[in-house]
């Protein structure tokens, strides 16, 4: 009987074969796929497990850390809550959901690891993330927060030296540790980044860049400010419908002349106008360390609320190039805005998050500054900025004064609401001290009862701007 | 060096292995190794050399390596069990140390194992008996649409099935023996195939019908086919005849399609088999989420596995991740540990031992001894297959144990048993030899 025992034995190492065979579908070849496949809620798991980095404002306070939970998992507590919900965001890793740098950074808040070091990744399996250090500066957020006083609205800061974003308030807000609590005056929309702001003569700077880096005009040129002017075909006013006669593109930007600017941005015209606004960022999302989901593209739109494609015929030049004709902007554009003026010309890319570094206090990776693009020479930038500082020495911006410390910025107060309803969106951007800018920003207020911008906004940038330079920025 | 000697030697590898097994489990839990997994490895070390003088004293001849494989299983158990809870551990211990005698009572009583011959008849009798219990209302119960376990309520569970294969491979052997000369002789060829008269057809019939019994009664087509496969298993080597083989199989085929068809309970399990990503399977009470969640589980471990400890079984805040991780699903848990590699490793270890028990079946004398020995082995390896195959899909998900690893003191003991007979066999054909 001993033939039939061996092939009996054939038989079972035949089905052990099989069995060999069956694991390694599952372990190697399939693994893949069973890995992602929706039902698998194993990475989920693996996730929660995770100790997630801490999230690191620049004078050191936690803006978010891992706190252990059941079953050798962890949650995320955020300590400054409201303070910077908004750009910090938050993770629910055991729904897979994130926002804000949570989600932006998550593969360096989580370790992923890249190149030799996941190989030795495997020998612990305790994973453990790196902490993201930020620009963010808590002392400037709060003067924001403050300046803001409740009223909706937004407030960025920039260092234009690097695009670093010192500053990100947009207010309503929402407690990160509870994102889904719902209320009044709660939000998880961030103004700074997703919203569709008007932004009324601040869009001038950019007019202004256009008409004069493109050599048609210079700060001295003179062009006819009376009131109301016909641009594409309808009557333009002034405020008050004041008319300024022949003054210069200098005095024009002081004294915040529509028709002057209007006039201007049909002369350059489309082409040029569109050129310069893709410099500064518009048209795209900026490539901020955020989740792109959260950040809008600033552009103009049709009455019925279509974006106009780049340079289209159908879009009212003139008054897009006073910041109408439908333009719609986030708060962290037209910090840009001013930023590229700051800088030389040079428009850095924004940017949240500095550097990331390991438990063991090795900084694994450096968010080196990049330049995104150069929008202007540095001549025609130096010829902005005076015209910038005339605005605060002399013009509409006076109340963003900074005593010895000489500050560039531009006003607007954009008209909403139904007409003659008296609702403005007051609007403050620039940056100081003029000989060597340290700090960019921008302000806006929604819905305000008649403000201005030189009223309600440039007291708001004023603050930050004095908060962060005493800082030593 | 002697037989026995070398068995002493080969304990070495489980008692090593299962101090570094629980020394890893303690790190992962605590950070700490605390001397507690010395002392688990120096009362398991000492059971098994308790085993072993036994087997010294009482069988100087028999097999060297069964004792040390069955160890280094049991211990691999122990651990993987004790990485799940620490209590079922406990108690697995406890049921070890009743193996354990129940293998020296077996030993004692059956020195002479072929007077189990005598009472072939009342071994049959029980073992189907046996079977049948989980279907009596009142003390049967059923898991997952199949009914294998028995509660007599307040006093103990069981799963009378590791005690019938036990029962039922005695019964063949001895039957076989009687049988086998008149069942060949009479055959005749008809188009090449041997055929056998068809009145010596009689014990395939009854070991088919049987089989589809337990399909019907029982719900379980793993359970059948482990039963079936060793019981064909026999019949073959008792007859050295491929047609008796090929024309079982052929039947139970036919019978598995059909009653894998026709009976609701055995239907879902193959539904769940065949599609267990299905969203709504998936979902379903009693569908696929068991088998979806043993294949996540062995992608999770990979080539190498995730280390002892590392699994993940539980939803956080939840319910079972892996339903029976201890019994069904070890295996998955033990692919998720140790990867593919420790797997086979384990798979190496079953396969090794059976390769023993077919020696040991070579080596015997007498056509009893052989037929016992090739029984208890291929029913072995083939409940491994039945739940390995049923954890990594290649058949139909079955609730068996995977012998001397998975919790369940049924399966330890019953299969100490099987242990005791084997090596039994063994020392008496090796004493001879």
């Amino acid at each position: 009987m001993n033939v039939p025992i061996a092939r009996l034995f054939g038989v079972i190492v035949l089905l052990f074969a099989l069995l060999v065979v069956w694991t390694s579908r599952w372990t190697v070849f399939d693994a893949g796929a069973l890995n992602n496949d929706v039902l698998n809620r194993r990475t989920l798991i693996d996730e929660l497990k995770i100790k997630r980095g801490r999230i690191i404002a620049d004078d050191g306070t936690v803006l978010a850390r891992s706190v252990p939970a059941a079953a050798g998992t962890y949650t995320r507590f955020y300590p400054t809550s409201n303070l910077f919900a908004h750009a910090v965001g938050y993770s629910i890793a055991a729904q897979g959901r994130s926002a804000g740098l949570e989600r932006s950074r998550g593969d360096a808040l989580r370790g992923v690891q890249t190149g030799l070091s996941s190989i030795f990744g495997q020998l612990t399996p305790h994973r453990v993330g790196d902490d993201v250090y930020t620009s963010l500066d808590p002392k400037a957020q709060r003067v924001a927060l403050q300046g803001l006083a409740g009223r909706a609205g937004s407030v960025v800061a920039l260092d234009p030296r690097t695009g670093a974003v010192k500053v990100m308030v947009a207010l309503p807000d929402y407690n990160n540790n509870h994102p889904d609590a719902k209320g009044v005056g709660v939000s998880t929309f961030n103004r700074a980044t997703q919203s569709g702001y008007p932004p009324g003569s601040t869009f001038k700077v950019v007019t202004a860049t256009a008409a004069i880096d493109s050599g048609e005009y210079t700060p001295n040129s003179v062009v006819n400010g009376d009131s109301p002017k016909t641009i594409s075909g309808v009557p333009l006013s002034n405020d008050l419908n004041q008319s300024f006669g022949p003054i210069t593109l200098t005095k024009a930007l002081t004294y915040s002349v529509n028709t002057v600017w209007a006039q201007v941005a049909e002369h350059v015209g489309r082409g040029t106008m569109t050129k310069y606004m893709k410099r500064f960022g518009f048209y795209a999302k900026p490539p901020l360390d955020y989740p792109p989901e959260q950040i809008a593209e600033s552009r103009p739109y049709s009455p019925t609320g279509r974006a106009y494609p780049p340079a289209s015929p159908r879009e009212d030049i003139g008054r897009i190039g006073i910041g109408q004709g439908g333009l719609a902007v986030t708060p962290l554009q037209m910090a840009m805005v001013a930023s590229a003026v700051a800088d030389g010309g040079k428009l850095m890319t924004p940017r949240l998050a500095t550097k990331a570094v390991d438990q063991d206090g090795r900084t694994v990776q450096t968010y080196k500054p990049s330049v995104m693009s150069q929008v202007m020479s540095p001549s025609t930038a130096a010829q902005v900025t005076q015209m910038m500082k005339n605005v605060v020495e002399e013009g509409t911006g006076t109340p963003a004064q900074l005593g010895n410390i000489s500050v560039a910025g531009k006003t607007g107060t954009a008209q909403v609401g139904i007409v003659g309803s008296n609702l403005t969106q007051p609007w403050f951007i620039g940056f100081a001290p003029v000989e060597d800018p340290k700090v960019a920003v921008a302000v806006t207020v929604e819905r305000s009862q008649g403000g201005f911008g030189g009223t309600v906004a440039a007291p708001i940038a004023k603050q930050v701007i004095q908060t962060l330079l005493s800082e030593g920025q | 060096m002697s037989a026995r000697n070398r068995e002493l030697v080969c304990l070495i590898p489980a008692s090593l292995l299962l101090t570094a097994g629980f020394a890893g489990v303690f790190i992962q839990r605590s950070n700490v190794l605390s001397n507690v997994s010395l002392t688990y490895g120096a009362i398991f070390l000492g059971l098994c050399v308790a085993g072993h003088v036994f087997i010294r004293m009482t069988l100087p001849y028999a097999d060297p390596y069964m004792f040390p494989l069955v160890a280094l299983l049991a211990s691999f158990g122990i651990v993987m069990v004790y990485r799940i809870s620490p209590t079922l551990a406990r108690q697995q211990a406890q049921w070890f140390v009743l193996g354990l005698v129940l293998f020296g009572v077996t030993i004692v009583a059956f020195r002479d194992y072929r007077k189990l011959e005598q009472y072939r008849y009342i071994i049959v009798l029980v073992s189907l008996g046996l079977l049948i219990l989980p279907r009596l209302p009142g003390i049967g119960y059923q898991a997952n649409g199949a009914y294998l376990g028995v509660r007599i309520p307040g006093l103990f569970v069981f799963q009378p099935a590791e005690f019938a294969k036990v029962g039922l491979v005695i019964f063949l052997a001895s039957y076989l023996r009687d049988t086998r000369q008149v069942m060949v002789a009479g055959a005749r060829r008809i188009l090449g195939v041997t055929i056998p008269p068809i009145k010596y057809f009689g014990p395939v019939l009854i070991i088919w019908g049987l089989a589809m019994l337990i399909m019907l009664v029982l719900h379980d087509i793993g359970s059948s086919l482990m039963f079936y496969g060793g019981l064909l298993a026999m019949l073959y080597v008792a007859t050295s005849r491929l047609s008796f083989v090929t024309v079982g199989l052929l039947a139970f085929v036919i019978g598995a399609w059909y009653i894998g068809t026709h009976v609701p309970h055995v239907h879902d399990r193959v539904d769940a088999w065949l599609h267990p990503l299905d969203a709504q399977l998936y979902n379903k009470v009693g569908g696929s989420y068991q088998l979806a969640n043993s294949m996540f589980a062995q992608a999770a471990g990979g080539l190498f596995g995730q280390g002892f400890g590392e699994a993940a079984l539980n939803i956080p805040g939840g319910g079972p991740l892996l339903p029976a991780p201890q019994t069904d699903m070890i295996y998955a848990v033990i692919t998720d540990e140790l990867g593919l590699f420790g797997a086979c490793a384990v798979l190496l270890t079953y396969l090794l031992f059976v390769a023993r028990g077919f020696k040991t079946a070579q080596l015997s004398r007498d056509s009893f001894s052989t037929l016992l020995a090739v029984g208890l082995s291929a029913i072995f390896a083939l409940q491994v297959f039945v739940i390995v195959g049923g954890v990594t899909r290649v058949i139909p998900l079955t609730g068996v144990t995977l012998p001397f690893i998975s919790y369940g003191g049924s399966s330890i003991i019953a299969n100490f048993v099987l242990l005791a007979l084997l090596l039994l066999v063994s020392d008496r054909a090796r004493r001879e030899a």
